[in-house]
C-alpha cells in the first residue's frame, strides 16, 4: 500500500484544489452513469459531460501540483493529487460528492455546479496565473453547454408528468442543501482574491441566484428557502458518501505500489 | 421552400445538395427529380421542408465543437506502439 | 463490438418459400441479380421477407452487444488507475453506446422500433454476443478486451462495411472508423503494465490473457463445418468471411503481438504449422461456448439485469421527456 501525499497548507493551492477536485469529483460521479442512463443517446451525452470535467480537473490538477512545489511542498502530478491525497485533503465540495440519485438529482446538481462554474470561468479568463486563465478560456465553452443541457432537462422534467415533478422537488430540496457552501468566503478566498488568482466564491452569488431563478421559474419549480445546513467538503470535512467514492477510485493505485499505467 | 438530399448510388449516403420551391411534397419530389439529377446525379432523392430543419445556432460554435479539441486519446495515433504491431 | 457469427442464431426459414405469386417470383429474381451483382440494397427497395427478417435479426443483436458490452469494461471507470486512463476508458465506453444507437437505427429502417428491439433483449428473446457475459475481474480485464476482444470484433466487422443491406454498411464504416483507437488502447494499456510495471502488473496482464483467450477464439462462431446457414450469409455479404477463416487470422496476428507484450497463451497445443504457414490451435470448448450462449455463463443474468434495471428506472424520464413535448406543442399551437 501507498502511503499519502502531503499537501502544503498554502491557501492559492487550496483555492486550485477546490475547484479542480470539484471537477474531478463530478467527472467521478458522472462517469457512472455510463451504460445505465434512461436513454441511450444520454448515456452518451453525460459521459461527454464526465470526460469535459475529468479534462478540467486533469489540467488544473497539473497547475496545482506546480504551485505545490512552488509553495513549500513537493511538486506533485495529476495522479498523485487525484489518487493519493488523504479524504482530508481533497477539496470539492460536498455537493459534488452525494451519490448519483435518480436522474433529476443528477440533472438538477448538474444544473447547480455547470452554473456555478461557468460564473467561475468566466471571471477566472482574467487570473493573474495566465496557465489558469487559459484553461479558464477553453472550460468556459464546456460548461456553457453542460448548463445548457441540463436547464433544458431541468425543464421537461419539472413540466412533464407529476412523478418527474415530484422527485425534482425532493431532489432540488436536497441539493439545495449543499448550496451555501459554494458562496461563503473564507481566508482562502480573500489570498487568492489579494492575489489576483481568482474571484471570491461570495462573487458568483447573486449572478448564481438569478440563473436558478429562471430556469427553476421555466421548470415550475419553486426555489427552496435558503438553508441553515452548512457543508464543508471545501474545508476537507466530508460526507461519509466521500470515503465510498475515494476508495473506489483510489484502489488500483494504492494495491499497486509503483505500477505503471 | 425545400431541402434536397441526393443519393448518387445505391450504398451511399443521401447528400445536401440545394434548396428549391414548391406547393406539396409531391412536387417538391419531382422538383427535385427535374433540378437535381439532370446528370445522372441521382438514384434516390428526399426532400424536407426547410422550416422543419432544427440547426444549431452559429453562436454556439464554440461550446458546440470545440471541446472536441483536446480529446485526442479519441484518436487511434495517439497510441505509439511498436513497429511490428503498429498497424493494429 | 460484434455478436458472435449469426449463424448460432436459429435460422428465419427457407430461402424458397413453397408458395409465391408470379410477381413475387419476378421480384426475388430481380433482387438475387441485384445481390449477385454486388449491388447496395437499401431500407425502401423491396426485399425477400427472410432477407429482412435475418438482418433484423443481424443487426439488433450486434447493436445489443454494444449496449451489454457497455458493462463488462464500464465496471472499471471509477476504478481506472489514472486519469488519462479514465478518460480513455469512458471515451471507449461511450463509443459503445453511440455503435449501439447507430445500429438500433439502421434495424430501424427494416420496421422494427428500438423499443420493440430493446423489449426482445430485455425478456430474453434476442440474443448478444457471449463475450460480454464474461466478467471483468481485475484492471488487465480491460486491456485484454482492447486487445483481443476488440481485436475479433475487428476482424468480423470489417467485411461488414461491404455487406449487402446498405444501412448497415455505412453505420459499420462509421463504427469501423471510430473504434480504430480501441484495440490500440487496450494493447498499449498492456504494453505500459508488461514492460514498465511491477511483477505484481505483469502477473495480473497475463491471468486476464488467460481467461480471455478461449472465450475471444468463440467470438467467430462455430466451425464452418456445424455453420448451416453461412452460404446464405456469404451471398447476401452479410457475412464475406468464414468463420474458421477468421478465427485463423486472428490467431496468426495475436501470436506475433502477444510476443511483444510478452505473455503467452493458454494452449499447449498452439504451435507454428510450416506446411500452411498457420499457427495451429487447440481444441475449442463448444459445450462452454454452448452453455453461455444457452444463458448459463458467468454473468448472463447480471448483464441482463443491468440492462432491464437501467430501462425500467429511465421509464419516468422518458415519459417525461414526451408529456413536456406535447404540453410545448400544444403551447405553441395556442
Amino acid at each position: 500500500m501507498i502511503s499519502s501525499i502531503k499537501i502544503p497548507a498554502a491557501p492559492e493551492l487550496t483555492y486550485l484544489l477546490r475547484l479542480a477536485d470539484t471537477c474531478l469529483i463530478l467527472g467521478q460521479r458522472l462517469g457512472e452513469w455510463c451504460g445505465h442512463a434512461p436513454i441511450l443517446e444520454e448515456d452518451i451525452a453525460l459521459s461527454n459531460m464526465a470526460l469535459d470535467l475529468i479534462g478540467q480537473s486533469r489540467a488544473l490538477l497539473t497547475l496545482a501540483g506546480q504551485h505545490s512545489g512552488k509553495c513549500g511542498g513537493e511538486g506533485y502530478d495529476e495522479d498523485q493529487l487525484a489518487f493519493l491525497r488523504d479524504e482530508i485533503d481533497y477539496r470539492n465540495v460536498t455537493l459534488a460528492e452525494l451519490p448519483r440519485g435518480d436522474f433529476a438529482f443528477t440533472v438538477l446538481r448538474n444544473l447547480m455546479l455547470s452554473t456555478w462554474l461557468k460564473l467561475m470561468w468566466e471571471r477566472l479568463r482574467d487570473s493573474s496565473d495566465a496557465e489558469l486563465a487559459a484553461i479558464a478560456g477553453k472550460a468556459l465553452k464546456e460548461a456553457r453547454y453542460h448548463q445548457q443541457h441540463a436547464a433544458d432537462w431541468a425543464v421537461r422534467l419539472g413540466d412533464g408528468t407529476d412523478e418527474s415533478r415530484r422527485r425534482s422537488e425532493a431532489a432540488l430540496a436536497t441539493l439545495w442543501l449543499y448550496t451555501p457552501e459554494l458562496f461563503e468566503d473564507d481566508a482562502v478566498d480573500a489570498a487568492a482574491t489579494a492575489a489576483g488568482l481568482g474571484p471570491a466564491w461570495s462573487q458568483l452569488h447573486e449572478p448564481w441566484l438569478a440563473e436558478m431563478d429562471e430556469v427553476l421559474g421555466e421548470a415550475k419549480l419553486a426555489v427552496p428557502p435558503a438553508p441553515t445546513f452548512r457543508s464543508t467538503g471545501k474545508r476537507g470535512l466530508h460526507s461519509e458518501h466521500m470515503g465510498y467514492l475515494l476508495a473506489e477510485m483510489q484502489y488500483l493505485q494504492r494495491a499497486y505500489p509503483g505500477g505503471a499505467w | 421552400m425545400w431541402e434536397v438530399f441526393v443519393r448518387t448510388k445505391a450504398g451511399l449516403d443521401h447528400k445536401h445538395c440545394g434548396s428549391l420551391h414548391a406547393a406539396d411534397p409531391k412536387m417538391a419530389v419531382q422538383m427535385a427529380r427535374d433540378v437535381y439529377t439532370r446528370r445522372q446525379e441521382g438514384s434516390s432523392v428526399w426532400v424536407v421542408r426547410s422550416d422543419q430543419i432544427v440547426a444549431s445556432d452559429p453562436n454556439d460554435k464554440d461550446m458546440y465543437f470545440d471541446p472536441a479539441e483536446d480529446k485526442v486519446y479519441r484518436h487511434p495515433t495517439f497510441y505509439k506502439l511498436p513497429d511490428s504491431v503498429d498497424h493494429m | 463490438m460484434y455478436t458472435q457469427a449469426m449463424d448460432t442464431m436459429r435460422d428465419e426459414g427457407g430461402d424458397k418459400p413453397a408458395l409465391r405469386t408470379a410477381e413475387e417470383a419476378q421480384l426475388q429474381q430481380r433482387f438475387d441479380n441485384r445481390i449477385d451483382a454486388g449491388d447496395f440494397i437499401e431500407a425502401k427497395d423491396w426485399m425477400p421477407e427472410n432477407y429482412r427478417k435475418t438482418l433484423l435479426r443481424q443487426i439488433s443483436q450486434h447493436a445489443h452487444s454494444e449496449i451489454v458490452g457497455m458493462l463488462p469494461e464500464g465496471n472499471w471507470i471509477t476504478r481506472a488507475p489514472t486519469l488519462k486512463r479514465k478518460a480513455i476508458l469512458l471515451a471507449k465506453v461511450q463509443d459503445e453506446g453511440g455503435h449501439g444507437l447507430y445500429l438500433y437505427a439502421a434495424a430501424e429502417t427494416l420496421g422494427s422500433s428500438r423499443d420493440q428491439m430493446l423489449d426482445a433483449l430485455h425478456t430474453g428473446k434476442a440474443k448478444y454476443s457471449s463475450i460480454f457475459n464474461y466478467p471483468t475481474l481485475t484492471w488487465a480485464d480491460v486491456g485484454a478486451i482492447g486487445w483481443l476482444v476488440d481485436g475479433a470484433a475487428i476482424m468480423n466487422q470489417v467485411p461488414i462495411c461491404r455487406c449487402s443491406f446498405a444501412p448497415y454498411a455505412r453505420a459499420m464504416v462509421r463504427i469501423c472508423r471510430e473504434e480504430s483507437f480501441h484495440q490500440r488502447q487496450g494493447f498499449d494499456s498492456l504494453l505500459v503494465m508488461m514492460k514498465q510495471g511491477t511483477d505484481a502488473q505483469r502477473a495480473m496482464v497475463q491471468e486476464a490473457v488467460n481467461r480471455w483467450w478461449w472465450p475471444c477464439l468463440m467470438m467467430f462462431g462455430p466451425p464452418d463445418d456445424q455453420s448451416p446457414n453461412s452460404a446464405q450469409g456469404m451471398r447476401w455479404g452479410i457475412k464475406r468471411v468464414s468463420n474458421d477463416t477468421l478465427r485463423q487470422k486472428f490467431v496468426d496476428a495475436a501470436v506475433q503481438q502477444a510476443e511483444v507484450l510478452g505473455v503467452t497463451f493458454p494452449d499447449p497445443d498452439l504451435r507454428w504449422n510450416e506446411a500452411n504457414q498457420h499457427w495451429d490451435y487447440g481444441t475449442i470448448d463448444w459445450s462452454e461456448f454452448w452453455r453461455v450462449v444457452g444463458g448459463d455463463g458467468p454473468c448472463n443474468r447480471e448483464r441482463l439485469a443491468d440492462r432491464v434495471k437501467a430501462w425500467e428506472d429511465g421509464e419516468w424520464v422518458r415519459e417525461a421527456a414526451l408529456a413536456h413535448a406535447r404540453k410545448s406543442e400544444l403551447k405553441e399551437a395556442a
